[in-house]
């Protein structure tokens, strides 16, 4: 099998070849990140260098005679728990209207500095999704609404909360209060006080990304699933790892399945995915068996299933592609009654209540699908949410209040909400921040960050979490739960209203110290804070929902199909929009930053003969303002669609997320049932050019055999020593281990041996990882235009390959020429590999041995040290490294004006509150890299020595493996026997574990296990016959 | 820069006197080195347990943590602190009512316990505060208490200090900015006396050639001698001797701008002026008071803190309330604005140091980094604080591994390969770039 890492590589281009081999461009000027500057700053006439000399001399000789006094000013009084310098924890949850996180703060002198997931959690498991890792940013988020204001002036809170009183009291018609889903029984109490106090309140729920059509067909419920539970899974557009419902907790449950080891009892299982979709979505890239669709075909689809597995109903006919998967994924799925699961992303309530009936079917209500214990995480309904806009135009709404909800940039009908604020006598915005429709509205109540507040959640039925503030609020904000307090008359605080509450969960005796135990651990559970949930018959019977769904118009041929989704790090664009180190998060299969882009197959590109970047203006019908959005060409597209991510084109989000890419919200359309996120477009080609700032075609020397390995399960129960490929080497006495023949003598390690294993089948490239090692090592974010000239500088990326069914292999039985045209075949619907890159650590580091300065050198625990105060950068070492995981600072990131709106964080002190002390921040022109968390290995001893004792295993754990969600990456002591990586690097030897490029005798102390695959062994390529 | 500057002029003219005046700055250099190395404890910082008096080893160990951790706030073994010393607190009170005293003092109080009570009304009626721990570790506290009792503990502290004071007398300060008034005055005096006898010289000298010339028997030879000149011209123009000028002149500036240049950021000897006069000699050498009461986190934290305004008000809250310097830590707290103090010791950013490394784990004293910190009325910047001086110290000094388990393995790894050589801190990876820099 043969990886290609971007279209580049596969039409080996002549400027791919060219840099292929280039770890860094020859010359890339520097460029403002965003278009706009004329003069090209990189020349530097002969006077300015004179001048800007003459004045460093200067510069340099008074900073020589002042050392700065610098002050140490202790607490006045010191808190008895909070000592400097050492970090406390403390529970709370994320939860921002879409994924929930229960989170452990890690506080540092006051500050909190970094999220990792609460292992507690009984939902979660101790994971942390990388939107949750990122949030940590937003809370120092200079962009946030800094006061009260009423009516575009500064006020403070009693005079807004005057004006709103007096505003309800006269207000005549509806009082409404629009928000995202609200799991938190406590703030929708306040709100219930709230109404109880003013006549004709409302609340209106609306979720961005909607699941309006899946609470309809079962009953106003949302079902809880748990992958965990089932053999075989068939997920009919639901990007269940990424971004659907609760990604974190079905990732957790759904990695239990996949992963593999041979010393168990019975042979080893793993469950079976199937994958119907349109974009190549995160889950289908880990789909065993993915299906492109387009939309339009969804519903044939969902019959064809149905019929197959109910019965009943005839599907209209598909292609014999699909219907033959269809027909597999149907009997694997009767063969597992009761331990398969059948999920859909669709927001159409007939698919939905079709996917009941199959799930009802086959039995796996009770098993994989829980409809007693449901999940609250999506309760918005689109239809009340359509009356609302309605009302709202109509001038039947007097006062309107917007609780952490934008709708005039997120719904669909957002130009109509926008023009209908202004009909209401009062409108008050409780975001936080001036945005789309916070700056529509008269007065602005600036909600506090969730680290800044109380509050408690029910993710699903019985499962409690507490959020405590983790620091006081950092500007002139108030919780919007007090504000509704407030504005309902009571001056109670929002504190003393949370906990009586929860008197009736925890019991009024002992309250006191339970609580405390509640608000320490973050979690809970106890079904009395809600009232359970009322089952009201599905809108439509499964008869009904077949005659809808058969008569579906089809659209004509040639039309193009669009389909909306939302980005694992950006999501739905709130404050995540104006969080740099998202923007600049790699999109898992594309390996985009900074901005949407529209997706079309490779197909389409050449039909239309569009090339990589070209801009296109998409239109549809009723959409006013048509998108300019470059081309990507996607593999695994489906033929005939395009995709455009949702969540960019923000204008009022902050400095960094105001105009980035389009926003594609008004594409999506409104019926009776709800919101499609489909929409049929036209593209017209532009003729200008936006390069597409991707991360993965820059490094292209990986491009080898002995890179990734993979093989099937059924190859791997036959015999689990032949899954992987090792390399052998020639030498006078045979083919020997490459280790056999060295140059270098091998370290001795006494004390530790620090080691990573990273399991490949564990892996599902969510990106967690990357966002975990930014926040926690303080690496810079360098914006769209450096990411272009290949200059991120991220330590950990996660490699994504797309795999090729044809072969050289090939060559003799079909020929050359056919077989390099069956090469074009596979990339319309590629498998993929997600492989976490970092620096591997070598014991014969190949760094080491270049620097002229002794700036890399290797450490007696097995580490390789980046020391940054003596490097000169000579980028020796990153020309040197196999693995191109070095990174270079072409800039000063923290204080070049250039990078003040992406890196802003570094800036300001209010942004470097969230740097960790504990890291330095790197200046211009040293080289740096993954340090394997040095800081924490020093810290982990250190505390093991002040207790006289060794480590434990698990207690020094490395940022990457503490916050990935499927427990992929094992991070631990290679020299402690009892340790689980040296259990399991003796298990995997010769068996799955590998080394990259292990025939370079480099031996890496990170290590990865060989892919295993459930696919049939005819579908897997996996040997290269030697030529 | 400027104090530093002056500093350390002052100090380059004392010692060339010191040099000259000979012997006696041998013992003050001996005596400043006794307390880089051994530290004196005020208060009774023992980094390790020594003796143990028979109790079970491991109870001492956890104990001597316990203690650190819970009571040396309050308490020292042999000192009264806030609290009452506690040497011999097991023959005083059995370990039950220890116990109860331990977990609820307020409750042994009220029970009218008589001996509660006294020491109640003893202590100005401030009550100790209440902890959460179990028997066994109040009595492994007990037990490392009385492990203390048993063998003379490093510390206590008068003796100790008399010792340091002593071997040079008051010319023990010398070394410092501040020195003797007598030296100055006898320098003084020696000058005057010098020249004194040096005008006194010429003025004889020229009485007895007037005396000579007015003799007129003396023939062609005598009045040769007493009219010849000395050849200065001569001097100057000697080649020999411009060329030993020019070279020792020339040494000499190479000499100070090679140490001008390498003093560039180092801040040896500042001593700031801080907001209050506060005294360390007389807090820390005077009234022993033990590091770790004030500096709260130095055995568990990175940093050793500056102490909060509360803990001053521990003790100032009843003791010398008069003072004006003391009176500034009652304006900020009513002012409700922390005290502003001077940072004194500088690290950049990118080196990493922790306190409780060196305390905790490597049982260092304080004053082998800070000096004799006992008799600083001002603190000032005693080490170098320079990458080498660091790399120095890990080269040399052993590594503290006795009864650490972390260590066992490897003090056994390093005695099979290389048994002459002592166990350093860098030869168990001390010297290596991250274990400071990351």
């Amino acid at each position: 099998m043969k990886y290609w890492k971007g279209i580049e590589e596969l039409d080996n281009s002549p400027e791919f070849a060219k840099n292929a081999f280039a770890e860094f461009p020859d010359f890339l000027p520097v460029k403002e990140s965003r278009a706009g500057d004329a003069e090209d700053s990189s020349v530097a006439p002969r006077r300015d260098f004179l001048k800007l000399m003459g004045f460093g001399v200067a510069a340099a000789t008074l900073a020589a005679c002042e050392a700065p006094v610098r002050k140490a000013i202790p607490y006045l009084n010191k808190p008895e728990e909070v000592d400097p310098t050492i970090s406390n924890f403390y529970a709370s949850t994320y939860f921002t209207g879409s994924d929930y996180n229960a989170v452990l703060v890690k506080n540092r002198d006051g500050r909190p500095i970094k999220l990792e997931g609460n292992p507690e959690s009984p939902v979660t498991r101790g994971g942390l999704s990388a939107r949750a890792q990122a949030a940590i940013l937003s809370l120092y988020d200079g962009g946030r609404l800094q006061q009260f204001m009423a009516k575009g002036k500064k006020a403070d809170f009693d005079k807004v909360d005057q004006a709103i009183r007096t505003g309800l009291n006269s207000a005549t018609g509806k009082i409404t209060i629009v928000s995202p889903t609200i799991i938190s029984p406590g703030t929708k109490r306040a709100i219930a006080a709230f109404a109880a106090s003013h006549r004709n309140v409302e609340h209106v729920m609306y979720d961005v990304n909607s699941a309006s059509g899946l609470l309809q067909a079962n009953g106003g419920v949302l079902p809880a699933y748990d992958f965990s539970r089932a053999n075989v899974i068939v997920s009919l557009g639901a990007d269940f790892l990424g971004t659907w419902i609760s990604p974190v907790e079905y990732s957790r449950q759904y990695i239990t399945n996949r992963k593999v080891r041979s010393d168990g009892p019975a042979k080893p299982t793993m469950s079976r995915h199937y994958q119907f979709e349109t974009a190549l979505s995160l889950s289908g890239s880990n789909a065993d068996i993915r299906v492109p669709v387009k939309p339009s075909q969804m519903p044939a689809v969902v019959l064809a299933l149905y019929s197959a597995i109910v019965g009943g109903g005839t599907a209209p006919a598909l292609t014999p592609a699909i219907s033959a998967k269809v027909k597999a994924a149907a009997t694997e799925l009767q063969n597992n009654r009761g331990a398969s699961l059948v999920v859909a992303g669709s927001n159409d309530p007939a698919v939905q209540v079709l996917v009941a009936a199959i799930n009802q079917s086959l039995g796996n209500v009770g098993t994989s699908v829980d409809l007693t214990n449901p999940s609250y995480v999506r309760q918005g309904d689109d239809a009340r949410m359509a009356q609302f806009v309605r009302d709202l135009n109509s001038g039947a709404v007097s006062a309107v209040f917007f609780y952490n909800a934008n709708p005039v940039y997120n719904h669909p009908l957002g130009a109509q909400i926008k023009a209908g604020i202004a009909k209401a006598a009062l409108s008050v915005s409780l975001n936080d921040r001036l945005d789309e429709t916070g700056s529509l509205c008269q007065y602005q109540a600036p909600d506090s960050h969730w680290l800044e507040s109380w509050n408690d959640y029910e993710p699903k039925r019985g499962f409690l979490s507490l959020a405590q503030p983790a620091i006081t609020p950092i500007f002139k904000t108030r919780q919007g739960q007090e504000s509704f307090l407030r504005w309902a008359g009571s001056n109670e605080t929002y504190y003393n209203f949370l906990k009586a509450g929860w008197r009736n969960v925890l019991g009024a005796n002992g309250f006191q110290a339970a609580w405390d135990k509640a608000v320490h651990d973050g979690v809970a559970t106890g079904t009395a804070l809600t009232a359970a949930p009322a089952f009201s018959s599905p809108v439509i019977g499964a008869a009904e929902a077949v005659s809808r769904l058969r008569n579906v118009p089809t659209a004509p041929a040639g039309t193009v199909e669009l389909a909306l989704y939302e980005k694992v790090g950006i999501g739905e664009g709130g404050v995540e929009a104006n969080n740099p180190f998202l923007q600049e998060l790699p999109d898992p299969i594309s390996k985009a930053t900074w901005g949407n882009y529209v997706a079309v197959p490779r197909a389409m590109a050449v039909a239309n003969k569009w090339e990589q970047g070209d801009v296109l203006s998409i239109s549809a019908a009723g959409v006013a303002k048509p998108l300019n959005l470059p081309v990507l060409i996607q593999p695994g597209q489906a033929d005939g669609t395009v995709s455009i991510a949702v969540g960019y084109g923000r204008v009022m989000a902050g400095r960094v997320g105001d105009n980035v890419g389009e926003n594609a919200f008004p594409f999506a359309q409104v019926n009776k049932d709800g919101i499609v996120y489909a929409n049929a477009v036209t593209l017209k080609a532009t003729g200008a050019n936006s390069p597409i700032a991707q991360t993965q075609t820059h490094h292209t020397i990986m491009d080898r055999r002995e890179v990734v390995q993979e093989n099937t399960l059924e190859k791997y129960r036959e015999n689990p020593k032949e899954v992987t490929e090792y390399e052998r080497i020639a030498t006078p006495e045979g083919l020997e281990k490459p280790s056999k023949v060295s140059l270098w003598q091998d370290y001795q390690y006494n004390d530790h041996h620090w080691g990573m294993a990273i399991d490949l089948n564990s892996c599902i490239g969510c990106g967690s990882c990357v966002i975990g090692c930014q926040t926690e090592n303080n690496i810079a974010v360098v914006g769209k235009q450096q990411v272009i000239n290949r200059r991120e500088m991220h330590w950990m990326r996660i490699d994504r390959y797309y795999s090729s069914n044809a072969h050289k292999s090939d060559f003799d039985e079909k020929g050359k020429l056919d077989t390099y045209a069956a090469m074009e075949d596979p990339s319309d619907n590629p498998q993929v590999v997600f492989q976490p890159m970092l620096c591997q650590h070598c014991n014969h580091a190949p760094c080491e041995t270049v620097c002229p300065v002794l700036a890399t050198t290797h450490s007696s625990e097995g580490l390789n040290q980046m020391t940054y105060n003596r490097c000169v950068g000579t980028r020796y070492c990153a020309n040197n490294c196999p693995y191109k995981v070095r990174r270079f600072n072409w800039f000063s990131y923290y204080s070049n004006e250039k990078f003040e709106d992406v890196n802003g964080h570094m800036f300001t002190d209010l942004g470097r509150m969230v740097l960790n002390p504990d890291v330095t921040v790197r200046a211009r022109g040293v080289m740096e890299k993954c340090s394997f968390c040095v800081q924490r290995i020093q810290l982990g001893k250190l505390e093991a020595k002040k207790q006289k004792r060794r480590p434990l295993d698990g207690e020094v754990v490395a940022a990457c493996a503490q916050s990935c969600p499927t427990e992929a990456i094992l991070f631990g002591d290679m020299r402690d026997p009892s340790s689980r990586i040296s259990k399991l690097l003796k298990r995997e030897d010769g068996e799955r574990a590998f080394h990259v490029l292990d025939s370079i005798n480099v031996q890496p102390n990170v290590t990865y296990l060989t892919k295993i695959r459930n696919v049939e062994q005819s579908a897997f390529f996996p040997e290269e016959k030697p030529a | 820069m400027m104090n530093s500057f002056l500093s350390r002029t002052s100090y380059w003219v004392l010692a060339l006197f010191l040099a000259l005046a000979g012997s006696a700055t041998a013992q003050d250099a001996t005596s400043a080195a006794t307390v880089s190395q051994q530290g004196v404890t005020p208060g009774g910082t023992a980094g390790a347990a020594p003796a143990t008096g028979g109790g079970d080893a491991a109870a001492i160990q956890a104990g001597d943590a316990l203690f650190k951790a819970n009571c040396t706030q309050c308490h020292a073994v042999n000192e009264k602190v806030v609290g009452p010393a506690l040497a011999g607190i097991t023959k005083r009170r059995q370990i039950p009512w220890l116990i109860k005293w331990v977990k609820n003092p307020a409750k042994v109080i009220a029970s009218g316990d008589e001996y509660a009570v006294k020491l109640f009304n003893d202590y100005g009626k401030q009550q100790m505060p209440s902890f959460a721990l179990s028997d066994k570790e109040i009595t492994s506290i007990m037990a490392w208490v009385d492990s203390q009792g048993a063998g003379p503990v490093a510390g206590p502290t008068k003796e100790n200090a008399a010792k340091v004071d002593g071997a040079g007398g008051d010319t023990a300060d010398a070394g410092g900015a501040g020195a003797g008034k007598y030296a100055d005055v006898l320098l003084i005096v020696l000058v005057v006396v010098l020249i004194v006898l040096v005008v006194t010289l010429v003025i004889i000298a020229n009485l007895m050639k007037d005396v000579l010339r007015g003799r007129k028997d003396l023939d062609g030879r005598d009045v040769e001698i007493l009219e010849q000149r000395f050849d200065w011209a001569g001097l100057y123009k000697s080649t020999a001797l411009r060329g030993i000028v020019g070279a020792v002149v020339a040494l000499a500036l190479l000499y100070a701008g090679v140490q001008s240049v390498m003093a560039v950021g180092l801040t040896q000897g500042y001593q700031p002026t801080q907001p209050i006069a506060f005294s360390h000699k007389l807090h820390a050498g005077e009234n022993n008071i033990n590091c770790a009461y004030c500096h709260t986190s130095v055995y568990k934290g990175k940093s050793a803190n500056i102490p909060s305004a509360n803990i001053c008000m521990n003790c100032h809250s009843q003791i010398k309330t008069e003072s004006p310097e003391i009176k500034k830590i009652y304006r900020a707290i009513e002012r409700k604005q922390p005290i502003q103090w001077v940072r004194v010791h500088n690290l950049p950013d990118l080196a990493y140091f922790n306190h409780s490394q060196h305390t905790q784990v490597g049982g260092i004293q304080c004053q082998t980094c800070h000096g004799p910190i006992q008799n600083m009325e001002v603190v000032y910047q005693y080490s170098a604080l320079t990458m080498g001086w660091c790399i120095n110290c890990h080269r040399e000094t052993p590594l503290n591994t006795k009864g650490n388990a972390y260590y066992d393995n490897l003090v056994k790894l390093h005695d099979k390969s290389n048994n002459a050589v002592p166990f350093t801190v860098s030869s168990n990876g001390g010297t290596e770039c991250s274990k400071c820099h990351y």
